[in-house]
């Protein structure tokens, strides 16, 4: 009788369904397949997809990493509102590692647009968040794992990585930075 | 414990006492977590409002993580444990199974909830809802969600111990209804999401007491939304029972077709967990593959047993009202239908803003790629605002209408605002899932204190379009906010204040189910239902020019390999 009764045929199975429903039925089927089939299509042809190259590391391990790659490629040490953080210069196609940790993003790097490089993503002690503004890209950063994406930065300016990942009291004063040249 | 059966005098409903008793103390502990819940979320929207930016940095974490605990763990949990009782004695008109034991859970989940609520409240638990490790909480922060959670699961069992016992002593025929089918739904659900709760939640306690040295980050994000995503899906299986309820209540609607409405909520219980991927997209040493499948709920078939719901429902009530003569043009079965009764008014637009605004918006932040665009940007909280409070929250409040006089023996106080509330609450609530996911789509992060990250060298200008939203999120969320507070008062002081209705008849033996003979040669052809056709219509062309803008914006970020 209603939704709050049992059926009222005992054989509700072979009850007919409504055309219009049935017409519902297909069409939904039909979207869901289509919504299914764009994420695979969008892997051979679309050019935004998360790589899926990743490493156990060790916050000790990547540090080295991230220090070497400083070590090799400062262009010069930043100014204050650089936190006098060291900008890094990296050659095109090199890798370049980022460090997410209590409140910074570390080092800042200086790319050049049409040019691709190996984003590697770690953290140090929480996990945080990798959202790059004006972009708006946002990647989980894990500690003890080693996430390396390739970027090709399309446009020039002066980009921000903000913090969406809490991260506690600090949080808020997460930012850091990336130049593209 | 002795078995009485009360007849109710209102709705023709049969109650088992101790059941009865069971779903009103689990009603109220339910809304006295929404009062906390709310109190807090008054503070968390008046802190991210960035003109006023009323609380602390660290108050402002211990409130949201409260207000993320007592919303989408204990007011609804409460509130669906009632639900499941209600299905099931009340529904079938059988005596509910092990009230004794009924006791012994609810304990444990109101021990549960408050000792979690203390922890957080000291002060050192701030970890918000999701808890992610290495970030540790006190001890009993854990210990507390493994109560409830013990007592949940006691609940579910005492749900299928009385499916048994209706079955046993043959107090209904025939299959059971669709109501309590969704029910059953809702339980295996739950039963999936507390194992689950349980397999990460007691490593974390041990590791909290120092007895486990490490926890790693990805197995516990990747283990813990099995609880943290499947628990919302319990939502999902519940509200829709409440919507056909509903239906059933206001209208008498009967399923459009039984076999398409079950098959849907049997969808629901194959697929529906798979989409704990959602939170996983954006995060490392998973696989794509893996991704796309689970993500997907394996080709969408979770999204579209909704789709199928969001059809069924309306179709029922089109289908009712044109039997009853509301039979001019596409839409007047919905221009005649009583928009001053809260329930209904509460019910419609609990379904209008899940498929919109919380259905549309899920499925494309749970597309792979598209995830990254929006990965914990406040355009999260904005989808789970639409679901959980504008889907479950707003059809149980709805439905509470119905339950003060009907469960609780007491005549509404106030009705002049229950015909408003649903539209006051309901549409703030629309507005303030709108404007946190339009300032998401901007990059607006979530649980995040300050937007102009005061004391950063490096701040970062949001544009001006972002300000703007997160002050009407400020606006729309107080008034929502106010609304909800109202309902509060408003329920409270009609079980206390309230004139006390008549009891109704007490029996010692129950009144079995009897259902009239089927109508010779099948049941007359139900009329069609092109009104709910194009509604559908509209949400799905709303939908695939919503998925696709978002490709398209997704086209115009940096290469990415």
């Amino acid at each position: 009788m209603s939704a709050i009764l049992p059926p009222s045929e005992r054989v509700w199975w072979n009850q007919p369904i409504d055309k219009l429903e049935f017409t519902w039925i297909a069409i939904a089927l039909v979207w869901s397949l289509v919504m299914f089939a764009m994420m695979i299509w969008w892997h051979i042809f679309g050019n935004q997809n998360l790589a899926n190259e990743t490493y156990k590391t060790t916050k000790e391990m990547y540090a080295a990493k991230t220090q070497a790659v400083v070590d090799q490629y400062t262009v010069r040490t930043g100014d204050e509102a650089e936190k006098q953080f060291p900008i890094v210069k990296p050659p095109a196609g090199s890798d370049i590692y980022l460090i997410g940790r209590l409140w910074d993003w570390w080092p800042v790097y200086e790319l050049e647009h049409g040019k691709t490089y190996k984003l590697h993503l770690s953290a140090m002690d929480y996990m945080h968040g990798f959202s790059l503004q004006p972009q708006n890209i946002n990647i989980q950063v894990h500690p003890n794992y080693d996430h390396v994406i390739k970027i090709t930065p399309n446009a020039a300016g002066i980009y921000s990585i903000v913090c969406n990942e809490y991260c506690g009291i600090g949080h808020h004063t997460m930012v850091g930075r990336m130049y593209v040249k | 414990m002795t078995t009485t059966y009360r007849i109710c005098p209102r709705s023709g409903l049969q109650f088992d006492t101790n059941a009865e008793k069971l779903m009103r103390w689990h009603a109220v502990a339910g809304v006295l977590s929404l009062l906390v819940g709310g109190i807090m979320a008054l503070g968390v929207i008046l802190t991210r409002w960035p003109a006023v930016k009323l609380l602390e940095a660290d108050v402002f974490y211990m409130v949201l993580t409260a207000h993320g605990i007592d919303m989408l763990i204990f007011w609804i949990i409460f509130f669906e444990m009632a639900v499941l009782l209600f299905a099931s004695s009340t529904l079938l008109r059988c005596r509910m199974a092990t009230p004794k034991l009924g006791w012994v859970s609810f304990w444990l989940m109101a021990i549960g909830a408050i000792m979690t609520n203390v922890a957080i409240f000291q002060g050192e638990s701030s970890v918000m809802f999701t808890s992610y490790v290495p970030m540790q909480a006190k001890w009993h922060f854990y210990l507390g969600l493994i109560l409830f959670a013990v007592g949940a699961l006691l609940t579910c069992f005492i749900f299928l111990g009385t499916l048994v016992v209706a079955k046993a002593e043959k107090t209904y025929e025939g299959s059971i209804p669709l109501v309590t089918f969704g029910a059953l739904t809702a339980c295996i659900i739950a039963i999936f999401t507390i194992a689950s709760g349980a397999v990460i939640l007691i490593p974390t306690l041990l590791w909290s007491l120092g007895y486990i040295r490490e926890i790693d980050s990805l197995m516990y994000r990747t283990v813990w939304w099995a609880l943290g995503h499947s628990s919302q899906q319990i939502n999902v299986s519940a509200h829709v029972a409440i919507w056909y309820a509903i239906a059933a209540i206001v209208f008498g609607a009967k399923p459009m077709s039984e076999k398409v409405s079950r098959s849907a909520y049997f969808l629901y219980i194959l697929f529906l967990q798979l989409a704990s991927a959602h939170h996983l997209l954006s995060d490392p040493g998973l696989g794509s593959e893996w991704k796309v499948v689970n993500t997907s709920y394996f080709m969408y078939f979770a999204v579209l047993a909704s789709m199928i719901h969001g059809m069924t429902v309306p179709g029922a009530i089109e289908q009712a009202q044109r039997l009853k003569g509301y039979n001019k043009g596409l839409f007047e079965w919905l221009r005649k239908a009583p928009w001053g009764n809260p329930a209904f008014s509460s019910m419609f637009l609990s379904l209008i803003g899940f498929g919109f605004l919380g259905g549309i918006s899920g499925v494309m932040m749970g597309a792979e790629q598209l995830n990254m665009l929006i990965h914990n940007t406040i355009y999260v909280p904005g989808h789970f605002h639409a679901t959980v409070v504008i889907g479950t929250t707003l059809a149980f409040m709805g439905l509470t209408y119905f339950l003060v006089p009907v469960l609780f023996k007491r005549e509404l106080l106030f009705p002049g605002y229950a015909k408003m509330f649903p539209y006051l609450f309901g549409l703030s609530m629309y507005m303030v899932a709108l404007v946190m996911m339009g300032a998401g789509t901007l990059g607006v992060a979530r649980r995040h204190w300050d937007m102009a990250f005061a004391g950063s060298p490096m701040a970062y200008e949001w544009p001006g379009a972002a300000y703007l939203m997160m002050g009407l999120t400020g606006i729309f969320g107080t008034i929502a906010c106010v609304s909800g507070g109202l309902w509060i008062l408003q329920i409270v002081f009609s079980l206390l204040f309230g004139k006390k209705l008549e009891e109704g008849e007490m029996r010692s033996t129950p009144i079995p189910l009897t259902l009239p003979a089927p109508t010779p040669g099948g049941a007359a052809h139900p009329p069609a239902t092109p009104g709910t056709m194009v509604l559908a219509l509209i949400f799905l062309t709303s939908f695939i020019l919503y998925y696709f803008v978002n490709w398209k914006y997704l086209s115009s970020l940096w290469s990415m390999a």
